[in-house]
């Protein structure tokens, strides 16, 4: 008599699994790009420009050339006489490998050293002299759009000026009438500061080109290998099929290693040239200056209320300063990402929005940085708006926010801008979180604290957000549809290995993966081997970021474990020597509906498959699926912020964090929760320290550590969790997108927080990062403080 | 390296002179030839091949590439090969035994102290620092100790708890030491 398997101790789903991965990571025994040596390696260093715009009169790389060691040296010039001066992003643009014309934001790649180690090549990278004819610099978008602003782009056709796009969605007649009709409009006007994703580990590769056999094999730091691979072979005109791109242990993505950048194509082409290995490992200041940024949206938008607090339309404008290239890594159809996400969980009939692009003397990206392609400004506006619009009001902005809130009955429900919910509790998370924070206790200390000069504040931002793109129906990046895979391969034994088209990069793929494996076949996640990242071996699949691998690979994988089951199915029928319509399932075991004792396990269907099946079956037991999910998953969050802020020196401190998220069915709670605690200290980071800017010359103020602050340990604030399950109604297990909640929907808390303890001063915005001089400016000065570039540095 | 062969290399490049440099990397006697430029860093992850070791910046601010140096916590990005001339180094390779995981990694395993892994050397070894000095530290003395290695996975809190944990568990050991001294 068999016993039912108890999921939890198989490590099914919902089990707290403690992570297979860290076994290698405890030891140091990760398997880092940079850990890789191949036999004969040679060592890549990039040149880059000091100045954000200007003229290349000449590049001098003789003196280079003749330091003992160097092995090649390239620049602009040779790249253009094999066309590979300029390569596509994944936006439809053009951006340079090696500066050929001009130099167009600083940190630019100009010329590669290659050498026999790092340290020659950054000798000889110095010997390099490059003379440069500077021009005017534009680092914002007013100056982008001023008249007689110098061109950036003079490279391209039909570009005469610096506007990348110029973009609408939603409907303006409809708008502009409710409108007419408000009470009153509420308006609000902020900067979201640029910021960069800034993974622990940098960017970097090893190409490796086997001339006997013609096949390029490059280790990446890829969060997408498979759509690297089909840039490589679009830029390097090599055939797929000889192409091999290799993802290993990732320190981290968050974004920043989606896009393509100069450092893999020169390595690749060195690599050709040399016929040698070639690795390329940027320094954290050429990762700061020259890689994926995010954010940079200028925002402004007004509600159109009614007194009684309903929110009637919102039109809304952003200008996103995308710096030299477009290469934002996005849907193509969708200019300005899934910006229109915004107002997505409040019921309002109305809505317009229109975008501009600009370029301007910075380092291209605008890549979603622990973001769904640009939800987090969607929301971060969102969640600003509707507190300065509760403020004008005078009503509680809890209760504005229930006011206006979608109801639990009203789903699936249109956004305005036409997205499609389909599920969710938001009342119930918001009381969830005010109970957690002892909301109306506060409200009362707050009061009392007031009496005697201590200001302290309470910031809540509520939001849902799309995660798991695609559908393919309007999902593609440079027309490849955003579907996603999984291979399962069942071993004699029961053992398996899985394979799937996403990347992980700390998120726990070799863990989750196999416990959702383990809830649909009832095999035990330790038996189960998860492999992701090598283009040879993996299925296609899109990558992971922008909090999709669960919503569309973990579909995925929950899909090919049913084919598995259903072929399983047939295997039982056969060794119970019954019909199949007869044989029942239950977790890791099939048996005879009239006598529950006959039964076979998922392991021996599986030896069956390899020794005993039936006659005209096809042997094996393994299969694959490719999920296109119908509609993309949307998580509800609610975060609750309190502060006191010092009026004397205008620095806060953070009291209480409380974060109640519904990302529908957990399938490690363990690890969802290490995700959330990871995503708010990004929103802390981002709303208090974390930021990068230009000075008038265009030089980045955040190129190194230094100057780019990112909290520690002692800075950040303790996080308190809460959850509410509402599961996703079109995931096969319910689940959804989590990543990066916290991210998108945090920042708002923090400066909300801020912002109501300076109620009354008249203050409607300071723009992100609150530091302690711009708090301390808008309290004594009473005026919004905007922190744009340019800023001003300390010899100017 | 076998005495049976070796490939005799040209001569370094441009006349650079080298230094020979002892250091005792995780108990075991390691000898180099190195450029007096070459960080400590390098040496450990191509010299010795000791690739737990990482780099996170140029700066000295992220800490990942925290060693012991005679015990000290030290960001080995920031230190000379022939400073670390005649010291012993410990790195993240020498605190598992064979067999088992030292408390601070169980202690980093259990609380799900890490994700990417890219940081987790570092932390550890200056976590290690910490109890080896002060095995019952508060949450604040483990936040204040690790305010050298940033995290930009985890958030720290699990971090904390992942030493906090190590603490209790290395405890009754420590006292023991202490009795017996
Ligand atoms: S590598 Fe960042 S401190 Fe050493
Ligand atoms: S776990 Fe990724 S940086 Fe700490």
């Amino acid at each position: 008599m068999s016993q039912a398997l108890d999921e939890i101790k198989i490590g099914g789903l919902g089990a707290s699994r403690k992570r297979v991965e860290d076994n290698r990571f405890l030891r140091g025994k990760g398997n880092y790009v940079d850990d890789i040596v191949l036999p004969g390696m040679l060592h890549m260093e990039i040149l880059r420009s000091p100045l954000a715009h200007a003229r290349i009169r000449s590049v001098d790389a003789s003196k280079a050339w003749d330091i003992p060691g160097v092995r090649l040296v390239l620049t602009g010039e040779m790249m253009a006489t094999r066309n590979l001066a300029w390569m596509p992003t994944l936006s439809y643009d053009t951006q340079a490998v090696l500066a050929t014309d001009k130099v167009r934001f600083q940190g630019q790649e100009v010329a590669c050293v290659i050498a026999d180690d790092p340290y020659i090549a950054k000798d000889a990278c110095e010997a390099i002299v490059v003379d440069y004819e500077p021009l005017p610099v534009i680092v914002n978008p007013t100056q982008a759009m001023a008249e007689g602003a110098p061109l950036i782009r003079d490279d391209k056709e039909n570009q005469h000026d610096n506007v990348v796009y110029d973009w609408e969605v939603g409907d303006k007649a409809g708008t502009d009438a409710a409108f007419a009709r408000a009470d009153r409009v509420s308006s609000l006007e902020l900067h979201y500061p640029r910021s960069h994703p800034s993974p622990l580990e940098c960017c970097g590769s090893i190409a490796d080109f086997d001339r006997s056999t013609s096949k390029l094999t490059v280790y990446m730091t890829t969060q997408a290998p498979h759509i690297i691979r089909a840039a490589v072979s679009m830029v390097a005109e090599l055939p797929e099929h000889m192409i091999r791109i290799v993802s290993p242990d990732l320190g981290g993505g968050f974004g920043n290693k989606v896009p393509v950048y100069p450092g893999y194509v020169a390595s690749i082409l060195a690599s050709i040239l040399l016929e040698r290995p070639v690795k390329w490992i940027e320094d954290k200041s050429g990762n700061l200056i020259s890689t994926g940024f995010g954010r940079d949206v200028y925002l402004q938008g007004e509600l159109a209320l009614r007194n009684d607090g309903k929110i009637l339309a919102v039109r809304m404008h952003t200008d996103a300063d995308h710096g030299a290239f477009f290469s934002d890594a996005q849907p193509s159809k969708f200019k300005i990402g899934l910006m229109h996400s915004a107002f997505a969980c409040y019921d309002i009939p109305y809505a317009h929005l229109t975008a501009r692009g600009m370029y301007t003397n910075k380092a291209p990206g605008g890549v979603a940085y622990r973001c769904s392609l640009r939800v987090t400004e969607a929301m971060y506006f969102q969640e600003r708006m509707v507190q300065a619009a509760a403020d004008d009001l005078g009503i509680d902005q809890a209760e504005f926010r229930r006011l206006n809130f979608v109801r639990d009955d009203d789903f699936p429900h249109r956004t305005p801008f036409g997205f499609l919910t389909d599920s969710g509790q938001y009342g119930k998370c918001l009381d969830v979180g005010l109970q957690a924070v002892g909301y109306e206790n506060f409200l009362k200390q707050k009061e009392e604290a007031k009496k005697r000069g201590r200001l302290l504040g309470i910031g809540i931002s509520t939001m849902t957000e799309p995660l798991g793109a695609g559908n393919s129906r309007e999902y593609d990046i440079l027309g490849i549809k955003m579907f996603d895979s999984a291979e399962l391969r069942v071993h004699m034994s029961g053992k398996a290995i899985l394979r799937t088209g996403a990347k992980t990069q700390g998120q726990g793929h070799e863990t989750t993966w196999a416990q959702i494996v383990s809830h649909e076949l009832g095999i035990p996640a330790e038996d189960i081997v998860v492999e992701e990242g090598d283009t040879d071996t993996a299925p296609f699949g899109m990558g992971t970021y922008a909090s999709r691998s669960t919503p569309v690979a973990g579909a995925a994988v929950a899909m090919v474990s049913r084919k598995i089951r259903a072929k399983a199915r047939k295997l039982a029928a056969h060794l119970l020597e019954v019909s199949e319509e007869d044989v029942e399932w239950e977790l890791g075991r099939f048996y005879v509906r009239s006598a529950r004792d006959r039964g076979v396990t998922i392991q021996e269907c599986a030896m069956a498959a390899y020794s005993n099946m039936p006659d005209g079956m096809e042997p094996g037991l393994e299969n694959n699926a490719y999920y296109d999910p119908p509609n993309l998953t949307w998580p509800f969050a609610c975060y609750i912020v309190t502060v006191e802020v010092d009026p004397q020196t205008g620095v806060w401190d953070v009291l209480n964090v409380v974060a109640v998220d519904d990302c529908g069915v957990r399938i490690n709670p363990m690890i969802v929760e290490g995700q959330i605690m990871g995503g708010l200290t990004e929103a802390y980071a981002m709303a208090s320290m974390q930021f990068i800017t230009f000075d008038a010359e265009g030089n980045c103020v955040g190129s190194n550590y230094m100057d780019y602050l990112l909290p520690t340990a002692w800075e950040t604030p303790g996080f308190e969790l809460h959850e509410v399950v509402t599961p996703c109604p079109h995931h096969p297990i319910g689940a959804k997108g989590v990543g990066e909640c916290a991210t998108v929907g945090g920042p708002a808390a923090f400066v909300n927080a801020v912002m109501d303890a300076l109620k009354g001063t008249g203050v409607r915005n300071i723009d992100m990062p609150l530091l302690a001089d711009r708090v301390y400016e808008a309290l004594t000065l009473r005026h919004d403080v905007s922190g744009a570039p340019p800023v001003k540095t300390d010899d100017a | 390296m076998t005495t049976l062969y070796e490939e005799i290399r040209p001569e370094p490049h441009g006349g650079i002179p080298v230094r020979r440099v002892t250091i005792t990397v995780n108990g075991e006697k390691r000898v180099a030839e190195v450029e007096p430029r070459l960080l400590l860093a390098h040496l450990l992850r191509q010299g010795f091949k000791l690739t737990g070791t990482h780099t996170g910046c140029d700066t000295t601010n992220c800490g990942a590439c925290t060693v012991l140096v005679d015990g000290v916590p030290a960001k080995s990005c920031t230190m000379l090969a022939v400073q670390a001339d005649g010291h012993e180094v410990m790195t993240v390779e020498g605190l598992a035994s064979a067999s088992e995981l030292h408390p601070i990694q169980e202690g980093f395993k259990d609380e799900h102290g890490l994700q990417c892994g890219f940081c987790t050397p570092g932390m550890m070894l200056t976590a290690k620092a910490l109890l080896d000095e002060n095995p019952d530290p508060t949450e604040d003395e483990v936040r204040w100790a690790l305010s050298g290695n940033l995290c930009r996975c985890t958030g720290y809190q699990n971090i904390v708890k992942s030493v906090l944990w190590a603490a209790a568990k290395m405890r009754p050991a420590a006292a023991a030491d202490q009795d017996g001294s």
